[in-house]
């Protein structure tokens, strides 16, 4: 009993943590049907970024993560308009392509600003880990938890009652109807860059002192996500959440329980049986498209 | 208030409009009519915007269209119900109206899309029953008075509406034509593209014949009510006698 509650607990944490990454994919996806697989490397600048304000340049905890989330998402932008809008024909898979490319070329930038090593962060509050029947829970999980929910609840009074949250959604739902009504679309698509990139510097940001930020930790983090992503449902926020979640909670019992190799092909096997049985995910709508 | 001179338009190197000119004064209603594939769709994506491969002229308050995109000539005044509605079928009725209205939010003018809100509702007073339902759950009927209402929370000059009777019942045509008189009497005007003829040149003052993109016959609505070809060709009437005469 107390260890599975340690699995879960630990499974909740990651889950929190891919549930981050996957709304960032998902929401991305909804609003322009492209799969950023540079997302990930989003996550590690959202990583590095928190360490390097805080331990380089000595700035409070604070501070440090709202200027780490929005110089991310700035750069998502800055991506977008660089390497996305100029394409003259932006079919889905030349744009899925120049995601790879960025992919590659952030991880190279990623190394040469903070070169190979891995970093480590001191926790957001030095709590001693409370003690839950036996089971500990860090500090910090209490942190991602509870970051997590505030974030997705945000982004969600953000999609339901703002005017333009309700038109990324149209967006979403026919690029061409929102721009005969008079929608910005590519204001739109900017801004759904911004938050989805965005987004992945939250996960980065909190999850950095659970883990050792490096250069190459992005790309690990952002399949997790995108298994995530795919397991809810791609283009669902709730989906994306929910996946994310099972996924790290399945994750911590597959490790837990049979053998600690599994954790990184858990999901990957998760995702085969995904597409083999229910291709659109948990909370998908039906109609999945094929590239 | 809306002129289009020697209008060509584009698809890669197809030409589908030939060289159409056209005008619309303020406070009409002007139908386009034709078969399928004669260009009435492309004219209208030309002057909304959606398409940008055109040469010609396309005025509207004196001033040019050229190079500007849907949203820019939303601002101008030109407003369209687009084929097939198009409306968003998750969010509510509500949300879809108060998107219409995107662009007079953007020019601080919430108080007027209050206003506005209340007026399309009375005009279609099925939208503020439905209100907060998701506007894909309404019937086909109710989806194209509010493909309509969406149009005109922007505050247009000009309302475009592309195919507005496609697949509803003759009863619920004719209350949207109705309702279109109504806007007309309001100030507005209208082009209107049918390929339901009869519905289209009873509601309108004038009318263009469209065929394989040019414009074939023009003239009052009258007059093209009783032109023996428009009648042969788009209102299925007397093609009894057409054949019998052959």
């Amino acid at each position: 009993m107390q260890e599975i509650l340690q699995y879960l607990f630990s499974g909740l944490t990651n889950g929190a943590i891919y549930a981050v990454i996957a709304v960032g994919f998902s929401m991305l996806y909804s609003s322009t049907d492209l799969i950023n697989f540079a997302h990930g490397e989003f996550v590690m600048l959202g990583a590095l970024g928190m360490v390097s304000l805080t331990a380089g340049f000595g700035l409070p905890l604070i501070p440090a993560f709202f200027l780490t989330v929005a110089g991310v998402a700035a750069a998502g932008m800055l991506f977008e308009r660089l390497a996305i809008r100029p394409v003259r024909h932006p079919e889905p898979i030349v744009l899925i392509i120049i995601t790879v490319g960025a992919s590659i070329f952030l991880r190279g930038a990623g190394m040469l600003i903070w070169g190979k090593n891995s970093y480590s962060m001191p926790p957001f509050s030095d709590h001693p880990p409370i003690d839950f029947a036996g089971a500990r829970l860090l500090a910090q999980s209490i942190w991602i938890l509870v970051i997590v929910t505030v974030v997705t609840a945000a982004l969600h009074l953000f999609y339901r009652r703002t005017l333009t949250g309700k038109a990324m959604t149209a967006c979403a739902v026919s690029k061409k109807a929102a721009w005969i009504v008079g929608i910005p679309t590519k204001w739109m698509v900017l801004l759904a860059f911004g938050l989805s990139t965005g987004m992945g510097a939250v996960a980065g940001a909190i999850i950095s002192p659970i883990t050792m930020p490096s250069y190459d930790m992005g790309t690990m983090l952002g399949l997790k996500g995108f298994c995530a992503a795919m397991f809810g449902g791609l283009g669902s926020l709730w989906g994306a959440i929910l996946g994310g979640f099972l996924l790290g909670i399945l994750e911590a019992l597959g490790v837990g329980f049979v053998s600690s190799g599994l954790k990184d092909a858990a999901a990957f096997i998760l995702l085969l049986l995904v597409l083999y049985v229910r291709p659109q995910g948990i909370l998908g709508s039906a109609d999945v498209k094929r590239f | 208030m809306l002129r289009v001179r020697n209008l060509k338009c584009f698809y890669g190197r197809i030409m589908a409009v030939k060289g159409v000119s056209l005008s619309v004064n303020a406070g009409e209603i002007i139908c386009l009519i034709g078969a399928n594939g004669a260009g009435k769709t492309t004219l209208l994506s030309a002057v909304c915007g959606l398409l940008p491969t055109w040469t010609g002229e396309i005025e509207f308050e004196g001033q040019s269209l050229k190079g500007l995109d849907p949203p820019a000539v939303v601002r101008r005044g030109i407003s369209l119900v687009p084929e097939g509605r198009m409306i968003f079928p998750p969010l509510s009725v509500m949300d879809n109206l108060r998107l219409g209205a995107y662009t007079m939010y953007k020019k601080k003018a919430a108080e007027a899309v209050e206003q506005d809100l209340e007026s399309v509702m009375t005009l279609f007073p099925i939208l503020r029953e439905r209100s907060d339902q998701p506007a894909g759950t309404l019937s086909g009927g109710e989806q194209q008075m509010l493909a309509i209402a969406r149009a005109l929370m922007a505050r247009p000059g000009l309302l475009l509406l592309d195919e507005p009777s496609m697949g509803l019942a003759p009863m619920i045509v004719e209350k949207i034509m109705e309702v279109l008189e109504v806007l007309r009497s309001r100030g507005l005007t209208i082009v209107l593209v049918e390929q339901n003829a009869l519905a289209a040149l009873e509601a309108a003052d004038r009318g263009y014949v469209f065929e394989t993109g040019a414009v074939l016959l023009q003239g009052s609505a009258d007059e093209l009510l009783a032109d023996k070809d428009v009648k042969r060709a788009y209102l299925g009437k007397d093609y009894g006698d057409f054949y019998d005469a052959v």
